[in-house]
């Protein structure tokens, strides 16, 4: 569904992501995970169309969104950082500026602002002006906005940033139901949270992505596990049992990246692999490219997550 | 064409619900009226509207920038301009859309001075043509002061150095003509022709000139064009 490739963006000499690559499947609960600064929501306005990549390509469901930029922001719902709500509105008058907008029919809107409104219990607010509503409740009408045109893909920046924690639960319910329909792109600097809403994570810190993986794993890393990342000049299909069978090894998974056949090996703490590895490589006639470790780093990035929730 | 429209519809909405631009609408007619009445206590009043023109003019130089310094500057600020540039609508729909809910309440507030003419029919004998070619030129002029404004509100986000700079280049355009001292030339005739007030005289005296009507036009155009473009280098800048 959604194609990210070599994405670079730069603010002025401020460079803010770095050469990051990821897909999206269709129906896939994605969530980004990484402390403030990161360039979660970088990533974000330049899949939703807002502002262009410095570099790289993104495609969104086969189109480019800078070549093609209003095909793609007609199957994306967004949902910023700052809930982006004109005040002096009606949640309803609102809810329709948004659907004219998307090119709905004045019929459909209406339909649809019923069931939006349902799914997102406004009911007993649909006549308030915004400027009245609490913080919780303009964030449900900020989701609201970004599921009113059925989108293919959702992207949600932080959306339970700055709200109650039983309208936490709720919001992250809510999310949960959206993902069996829609493909969900979201932000979060909560670890519990992302785990709990994505199927699968990507940890990106300072611009690069650092760990790409489903909550399990991770969660398993958390745990004291260290990651290797080697590069291997031989056949994928063979490599990978090969890495496997090294005793001590808990997992392999394989990235391509630009025709380097990277792969990221874990095991447990306190064993130094790396002879091994490099021993069973370099055997089987193939030729090892890098080696090394990510753990560390990955760690220094968890402790600066927010590993529990602050109740 | 219906994005345009949505557009429009909602500011105006907002026009009408929102106490600034009353307080446009109510200084603009305490003001002309001013001007109206300047021209009736001559001890020979003459029942023409060339005073009333006058005047309009001179206080949309800071009208109308009053009312358009909102209408993009308060988006960028409040981060709503976010989900309006992702939302499937094209940058021109965006600026036009906006433009006309303002034109629409500025002619809204020139309509209220219809009761001008009428109290000049009541009480005399008005030569109609100036007042209708008048007219005319106001809302032209009116057309173009919008325009300016426009592009300010999409070069910043904060409203008061939107109005302020709006402001600037009008007074600027306006009173350009006292610039070039009377002097011959091409540089005089290049700044006395963007001028203005030297394309606003003809309307005034009932003359309608295809060429000052062209010129207004042309103005509107130009810095609605210019604000489109800068609405688009959002996207990379």
């Amino acid at each position: 569904m959604i194609q990210v490739r070599g994405l670079t963006h730069y603010y002025g000499p401020h460079l803010a992501v770095q050469d990051v690559s990821f897909g999206v499947k269709k129906g896939e609960v994605l969530g980004f995970l990484g402390p403030n600064g990161a360039g979660k929501t970088t990533t974000m306005r330049i899949i939703t169309g807002f502002m262009p990549p410095t570099r790289g390509q993104v495609t969104l469901a086969d189109f480019d969104v800078v070549e093609q930029s209003l095909e793609v922001r007609r199957r994306v719902g967004y949902l910023p950082e700052t809930v982006p709500l004109y005040t002096e509105m009606p949640v309803t008058g609102y809810l329709k500026y948004m659907g004219t907008l998307r090119g709905m029919k004045s019929k459909q809107i209406k339909n649809r602002i019923r069931d939006v409104i349902d799914i997102c219990q406004l009911g007993d607010y649909h006549k308030t002006i915004i400027g009245k509503l609490s913080k919780g409740f303009r964030q449900r009408v900020g989701i609201a906005q970004a599921i009113l045109h059925e989108p293919e893909v959702l992207v949600l920046d932080e959306p339970t940033i700055g709200i109650d924690p039983i309208q936490v639960v709720e919001t992250r319910k809510l999310i949960q139901d959206l993902g069996k329909q829609q493909t969900v792109v979201l932000s979060s600097h909560i670890l519990p949270e992302v785990s709990m809403i994505c199927s699968r994570v990507l940890i990106i810190h300072q611009g690069r992505i650092v760990a790409e993986d489903t909550p399990q794993n991770l969660a398993l890393s958390l745990q004291g596990v260290e990651q290797l990342q080697v590069e291997v000049g031989g056949p994928p299909a063979e490599v990978l049992p090969v890495l496997r069978r090294v005793p001590g090894v808990n997992e392999v998974t394989h990235r391509p990246q630009q025709n380097r056949e990277l792969y990221t090996i874990r095991f447990q703490r306190g064993k130094d692999l790396r002879d091994e590895i490099s021993r069973s490589i370099v055997s089987n006639g193939w030729s090892l490219l890098s080696l090394q470790a990510v753990g560390m780093s990955l760690e220094d990035i968890f402790l600066r997550l927010t590993t529990h929730e602050e109740l | 064409m219906r994005t345009v429209q949505a557009v429009a519809w909602k500011e105006i909405q907002i026009y009408f619900s929102n106490p600034m631009a009353y307080i446009v609408a109510l200084i603009f007619l305490a003001v002309t009226g001013f001007f109206f009445v300047v021209d009736l206590t001559d001890p020979f009043p003459e029942a023409s509207l060339s005073n009333f023109f006058f005047g309009a003019t001179i206080v949309l130089i800071l009208l109308a920038p009053a009312l358009t310094m909102r209408l993009l500057a308060e988006e960028q600020k409040l981060g709503t301009i976010e989900l309006l540039l992702t939302s499937p609508v094209r940058d021109w729909e965006v600026i036009v859309g906006k433009y006309l809910s303002s034109l629409v309440f500025l002619l809204a507030m020139i309509g209220l001075t219809f009761y001008y003419p009428l109290l000049l029919w009541v009480f005399g004998r008005p030569d109609p043509g100036p007042i209708y070619s008048g007219y005319l030129g106001l809302v032209l002029y009116s057309a173009a002061a919008l325009s300016i404004g426009i592009l300010t509100s999409t070069l910043t986000s904060n409203q008061i150095i939107a109005f302020v700079v709006a402001s600037g280049i009008l007074l600027l355009m306006y009173f350009a003509t006292l610039g070039t001292g009377g002097g011959e030339g091409i540089w005089s005739t290049l700044v006395t022709e963007i001028g203005m007030r030297s394309h606003f005289d003809d309307f005034e005296r009932g003359v309608i000139d295809t060429k000052h009507i062209v010129y207004f036009l042309s103005v509107t155009a130009f810095f609605l064009f210019l604000s489109i473009r800068a609405l688009e280098s959002r996207r990379w800048r």
